[in-house]
Formats: structure tokens, sequence, C-alpha cells
């Protein structure tokens, strides 16, 4: 971990001889590791650990673990927010209040939203959620200071949505749900570097990626996803896609 | 007294004194309209959580209201300019009314996004950041709508000059001190003399050529914000003519509606006559043809895509939960204005009403119908001849209910001999059909699950029901007010019309409006 922590400890900018290098964050879910917490008989942890890390208010989830299936059977897929490359979202929204930043991750302003929806219309992977009531803030995200990178606490009237836990990667953490998976089937990576890590192995992404037969969520739609899929059905914890 | 005169006298009689249904009706409205107000300080207050929408189905009634009422808007400046451009001579009387409909109905479609927006304190953020991402199809809307209704009231408002200036001339003290101020100021000093009349003439015909294209626009805008995103059903590029032919469709049929409620509440039988009724019919139906041509070339295209999104939706419209939406729609909103146009005009079915062993047919065929497809519905042994899915009760009951939409063609031998009767029922059916039809629009593509979901509804509340109710009482409202404020028939146009006609053909509409003894030289 300590190795780790020093790889990651520059955040989204990293000195590279006179200039800074910017970090182009993806994320790379293995299928053949997800279960869906079934094996340790739990709900989906990812979506758990990502609850308690940004307050969600009830009946929100910004990571969803759904079941779809293939020819050789079911298996799990947990959906967080795509960070698309030529995001749908960012293209309608009328005031700028969803964007994407300088290292490739797709964020809300909820200080500018106007609660308008178009985005969440226009969201292909269903990943957008509203605040339909006022939120209710816990005591310990009553002081935490709003940001678009941490959008706490959370208004009422406006969108939210998973935002690949911008104020943990910026120094050098992996996202809740990536450091919440029971199973390290979460990678973070830098299309910079070309490195991806679960916390438990440093990988080179593209390797990786290719080797595997990496895939991206509905990617004929052309919205280019930052999020890569590993094709699987959770075998690596011994279960079986029949089941 | 000539007709222009007796109509004159008639419209002013109104301004003067309303007639006694008038406060009443005014109340019961504002009413309606103060409950919708509350239901929105509900609103305003928890969230928009108290309508039905939710994550899922982030839009709702306040959006497919939008684009009903935005449809609406449409015909009323655009038919009116089309009608003075090409000099149709018997537009006279009915412009006003179309041109009032447009600027009341962008006035409550405009309201209906406000009332959808989750900040609504946050809506001058439009004005704010909007210019530097123009990308978004929302800024469109508010910059065409905008513009659209800038210009139509403008376009209302300048051929409406002559006319509040004789108000000012000839009501006089008989009205309020604050409606003859009203009168005064916006005549702005029209006296009539040529060159004000030379003046507002270019005025009109430039205004009537601007109009034409910012109103196409409009609605094309419009459905932008649907057809700009990938959903199934939206993601057309049909989407932009889609809506302005429907948006026309309705607004026609937006337009005979009023005809017929202010021709009944004061009495302008003599002026707006069936010929306006079936002139306009004629144009209604041309556009009903064209709408449902468009909307089968929709889901003919749709149908024959192998992808599962597509062929989800339309399960979902033609045999699924919104089978009793889209069938009613289809043939009640469609079919059967269409039929209800022509039946007047085709002398053939004369016969059903004066031969008597004819009458009862259309009913004995409508039942027979339905009977028919219930028995087959219901398991008769010919039923097999059908495929399975349609053989069942539960696929057909929706369609079933859309020929019970059908029913009202029974009433073809009572229609056949009243045609302005037959034309308003289309057009009550027309505008029902245009707003079921937007909410299929709107509804049934986003409840189709863009990754796995369990079934998606979604049903409106209270809330949004008393705010809906709320905006159509506030449209008959400030109708209403205006016909009362202001004639609801361009006076002088048809005085002018009438004055070219007897000094035929001299100089068309150089004739100066004289005052009347009493006002200002
Ligand atoms: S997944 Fe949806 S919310 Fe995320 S970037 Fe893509 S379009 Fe936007
Ligand atoms: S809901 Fe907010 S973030 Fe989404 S498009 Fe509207 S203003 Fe932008």
């Amino acid at each position: 971990m300590t190795k780790l922590a020093e790889s990651w400890a520059a955040g989204d900018k990293r000195a590279v001889g006179q200039g800074t290098l910017t970090r182009q964050w993806a994320m790379v879910i293995d299928l053949r590791k997800c279960e869906g917490c079934t094996t340790i008989d739990k709900p989906p942890q990812c979506v758990e650990a990502c609850n308690r890390a940004h307050y969600l208010p009830e009946g929100q989830q910004w990571i969803r673990v759904v079941v779809e299936r293939d020819q050789r059977g079911s298996f799990f897929r947990p959906i967080p927010c795509m960070q698309c490359e030529n995001a749908p979202c960012v293209q309608v929204c009328p005031v700028g209040a969803t964007y994407r930043n300088a290292s490739g991750v797709v964020l809300v302003d909820n200080n500018r939203c106007i609660g308008c929806r178009l985005c969440m219309a226009a969201c292909p992977y269903d990943v957008r959620v509203f605040n339909w009531v006022r939120p209710p803030t816990p005591p310990e995200a009553a002081l935490v200071r709003y940001s678009p990178e941490f959008p706490v606490p959370h208004r009422k009237g406006t969108v939210s949505k998973c935002m690949l836990c911008a104020h943990r990667t910026a120094h050098g953490e992996l996202p809740a749900c990536a450091a919440g998976c029971p199973m390290k089937a979460i990678y973070l990576g830098d299309l910079t570097t070309d490195v991806a890590t679960n916390g438990d192995e440093v990988l080179q992404l593209s390797t990786f990626l290719s080797e595997n037969h990496a895939y991206r969520y509905r990617g004929d739609l052309g919205t280019r996803p930052r999020v890569y899929y590993i094709p699987g059905h959770g075998e690596a914890f011994g279960r079986r896609p029949g089941a | 007294m000539s007709e222009a005169r007796r109509l004159e006298a008639q419209l002013l009689g109104v301004l003067a004194r309303p007639p006694r249904w008038y406060p009443f009706i005014v109340t019961l409205l504002a009413g309606v309209v103060a409950w919708a107000f509350y239901a929105w300080t509900v609103q305003y207050r928890i969230g928009l959580g108290v309508t039905g929408m939710h994550n899922r189905v982030p839009w709702g009634l306040y959006i497919i209201n939008f684009v009903f009422l935005i449809g609406i808007s449409h015909a009323g400046t655009l038919v009116s300019a089309i009608l003075r451009i090409t000099a149709a001579e018997w537009r006279r009387p009915i412009t006003r009314m179309a041109e009032v409909i447009t600027v009341v109905a962008l006035m409550t479609g405009a309201l209906m996004v406000m009332v959808d927006m989750g900040r609504p304190d946050r809506l001058l953020y439009l004005l704010r950041y909007g210019f530097g991402h123009l990308s978004s199809p929302i800024l469109w809307d508010v910059l065409s709508v905008a513009t659209y209704l800038t210009g139509s009231l403008i376009y209302l408002y300048i051929p409406l000059i002559p006319d509040l200036a004789m108000l000012r001339d000839r009501l006089g003290p008989k009205v309020p001190g604050w409606q003859q101020w009203l009168y005064r100021t916006l005549a702005m000093g029209w006296r009539g003399t040529p060159r004000q009349r030379a003046r507002l003439e270019r005025a009109l015909t430039v205004m009537a050529l601007l109009i034409i294209p910012i109103a196409v626009s409009v609605h094309t805008v419009v459905s932008f914000v649907f057809s700009m995103t990938l959903r199934v059903g939206w993601h057309s590029s049909i989407f932009g003519p889609y809506f302005v032919v429907g948006a026309i469709f309705s607004g026609i049929a937006g337009i005979i509606t009023a005809m017929a409620v202010f021709r009944r509440i004061y009495r302008l039988e003599a002026w707006i006559t069936e010929e306006h009724f079936q002139k306009l019919g004629w144009l209604l139906l041309a556009l009903n043809l064209i709408y449902l041509y468009f909307t089968f070339s929709e889901y003919l295209t749709m149908g024959y895509q192998p992808d599962d999104a597509e062929a989800a939706l339309l399960r979902l419209l033609f045999i699924g939960p919104y089978g009793k939406i889209f069938w009613p729609m289809v043939l009640g909103g469609l079919v059967a204005p269409a039929l209800l146009v022509m039946v007047p005009s085709v002398p053939a079915l004369r016969s059903l009403r004066t031969v008597p062993v004819l009458r009862p047919v259309p009913i004995a065929l409508t039942a027979a119908g339905l009977l028919t497809t219930v028995l087959l519905a219901r398991g008769m042994p010919q039923a097999a001849i059908l495929p399975a899915w349609l053989a069942s009760w539960e696929t057909l009951r929706w369609p079933l209910l859309g020929l019970g939409a059908l029913l009202i063609l029974s009433l073809v031998p009572v229609l056949q001999a009243r045609r302005v009767a037959s034309l308003v029922t289309a057009s009550v059916l027309v505008n029902i059909g245009m707003w079921l039809k937007r909410y299929l629009i709107v509804v049934p593509s986003l409840a189709v699950a863009q990754t796995p979901f369990g079934a998606i509804t979604y049903r409106p509340t209270w809330v949004e029901y008393s705010i809906i109710g709320g905006t159509f009482a506030g449209f008959a409202l400030l109708y209403l007010v205006f016909s009362r404020l202001f004639p609801i028939v361009s006076l002088w146009e048809v005085r002018e019309a009438e004055d070219s006609a007897i000094r035929e053909p001299a100089d068309v509409g150089t004739r100066p409006y004289v005052a009347p003894a009493g006002g200002r030289t």
C-alpha cells in the first residue's frame, strides 16, 4: 500500500520535469471478480461505500449493481457514471452546470444547476439522480464546504451523480466504491501514465484492457465512456453464471 | 346600417357593458387559477417530489403541457400571417382571435417550463450563463419562444391600433377612467391619416413575413429538446417537421374551437359564418392527413428496426400499458376528426338521415364491430386464424378502447346536417388527441429502460393535475379578459373590406379613418 500511495499521491497533477502532467482518470471494472457480493451474503459493498462517502439521501444511488444475461448466463454489472468523453449531459446543459474538468471527470455544479433535468433525459446510462425534495444533511456533512468535486451538502432541486470521487483521487485515494469493493474488482486508471490499480496491484492500463477483451458499455452510442468492463460472470470467486 | 357598423355596435356593446354571465365565469376561472397557485406553493415549498416524477421519468405533465400549449400557439399568428400575405379576404373577422390565442398560449406555455424547473429561483441563470452554452437545446427554446412571443405581441398590437383609436373616440365616458386611459395610451395618437395608414400596412406586411419563419423555428426547436438526445423514440430526424405539422394541426383546431365559443357568447353568427368554419376545416383536414402520414412513417420505420429498445417502445405503445392512450389517440384523435370534417360534405351520407331504414346503420355498424372483436378476443373458434398475441383479451383491450372512441361516428347522421357542430366536435377531439399524443411522446420514451430496470411507471399527482387545470383556466381567463377589453374581431379590417367592396375597385385601404365628432383633431 505504501508504494501505491506514493504512486498516486500526486493526485490530479504530477510534476514531470519542468511542467506538470494532468491525470486522465478512467475506471476498469473486472466482471470476472464481481459476484454482486453474493458469496459474502451482503448487499453490494461498492454501493454502500459510495452512499456513506457522499452522505447520499435515501433513494439515491450513484453506482448501481444490475443483473444482466449473456449466452453464458447471468452476471452483475456495477454502473457508475461513465464519465463520457463525448458526454450528452454536458452538451445539453443550458447553464454549464454540468462540465468536464481537466482530468476528464464530468462534474455537476449544484450551485448553478437550474433543475431542468434535460441532462437526465439525455444520459444514456440512467445514472443521474435528482434531489426531488430537500435532502437531509447529517451533522458531519453540514461541516463540509461545498464544491463540485465533493458535492456535499446536497442541494434541493438540482441533479447529482457519481463524480468519480474527484475529492479522493485529488489526493491519491481510490474512489470510495473501488476502496469498498471486497473483491477488488474496480480499478482506477490514468490514461496519461497508463497505469491502473485496485489497491492491491498496479497494472499497465492498456495491456490490462487489451489482454482481457475490455469493452465499453453501449460503446456503439459514441459517447466514448471512460469506464471499461472486462467480461466475466464473477467466476474468480467460484460463482457459476447459470445460477 | 351596414354589416360592419352593426358588428361595431355589437362588440362595442360588449366592451361598454359585459354580458351578465361574465363576472361569474371570471370568478370561477380565477378560483381554479388560485387553487393551482396554492398547489404550486406546495410544490415550491417541498420540492418536485410532490409530483409523480422520479429519477427514471424526470419529465411529466408539465413538459407535456408545455409542448401542447406551444403547439396551440402555433396556428394563431402563423395562420393569420399566411392569410394576410395571400390576401385571403375571408380572414378578416377571425385574425384577431387567432392572434390572441398565440399570445395567450405562449405565455401559459412558458409558465409551464418555469413550473417544471427544480430551481425556479435560478431562472435568470439562463441569461447569466446561457450564452456560453448555446449548444443546449433549452437555450434554443428560450430564444425562439421569447422571439415568437415578442413578435406575436407586436403582430397583435399593430392591427389593434386603429380599433383602439376608435374605442378611444367612441366609448369615451361609457367606460371607467382607467379603461379610457388604456385606450388613449395604446392608440398612440392614431388619427387614421393616409401616412399613418401606409405605415401601418407596411409594418403589418413586414411582421407577417417575419413571423412565419419564427413560428416554424419555434416548434422545430421544441422538438429538438427531445430529438437531440439518444433516447429511443426521440432520436429521430423527422421530429422537427413532425412537431411543426402537429402544432399547426392542433393550433387550427384551437382556432376553430375559440371561434365557436366567441361566436356563441358574443352573438357573432352574422360575421363568423359557416364559410369560415369550412375553410379552416379543410385546412384542418389537410394537416390531419399529413400528420397521419408522419405518424405512420415514424412508427413503421421504428417497427422495422431489429433494435430491442425500439421494439420495447412499440410494445409499450401498441399493446402495453400505453395502449389505452395510444389507440384512442390514433382512432379518436386522428381518424375520427378526419371523418368528421368530411362527413357533412359527402352527399351520399344524407340518406343515412333521410331514409328511415338506414337510420340505425351507423350505431349498428359500430356495435357490430365492437362485438365481433370482443367475441374474437374471448376465444371464439374463428380467433384461431389470428396470430396468438392478437387473439388474447389482454392485447386487444386497448385497440378496442380506441374503437370505442370511434363510437362518436354513430353521431354521423346528426352531424351530417350540422357542418359547424361537426367541425367543432372534430376540433375538440383533435385537441384532446394531440394532448395525449404529447403524453405518448414524452413519457413512454422515458419509461423504456436504457439500462436494466424493473417496470417504470409514472403516475401524476394532484399537484400536477391542479397546476395543469390552472393553466387551462388561466388560458381561458386571459382570453376572456382580452375579449372584454378589446374587440375580438378586427373591426377596421372588416369595415375596410366593406368599404372597398362598395367603391369597387378603387384604392383598397387608403380611405382614412375619420374620427367621429368628439374626437381630437
Ligand atoms: S454516463 Fe451519463 S451522466 Fe455520466 S458522463 Fe455519460 S452522459 Fe453524463
Ligand atoms: S438539470 Fe442542472 S445539470 Fe442538468 S442540464 Fe439542467 S441545469 Fe444542467
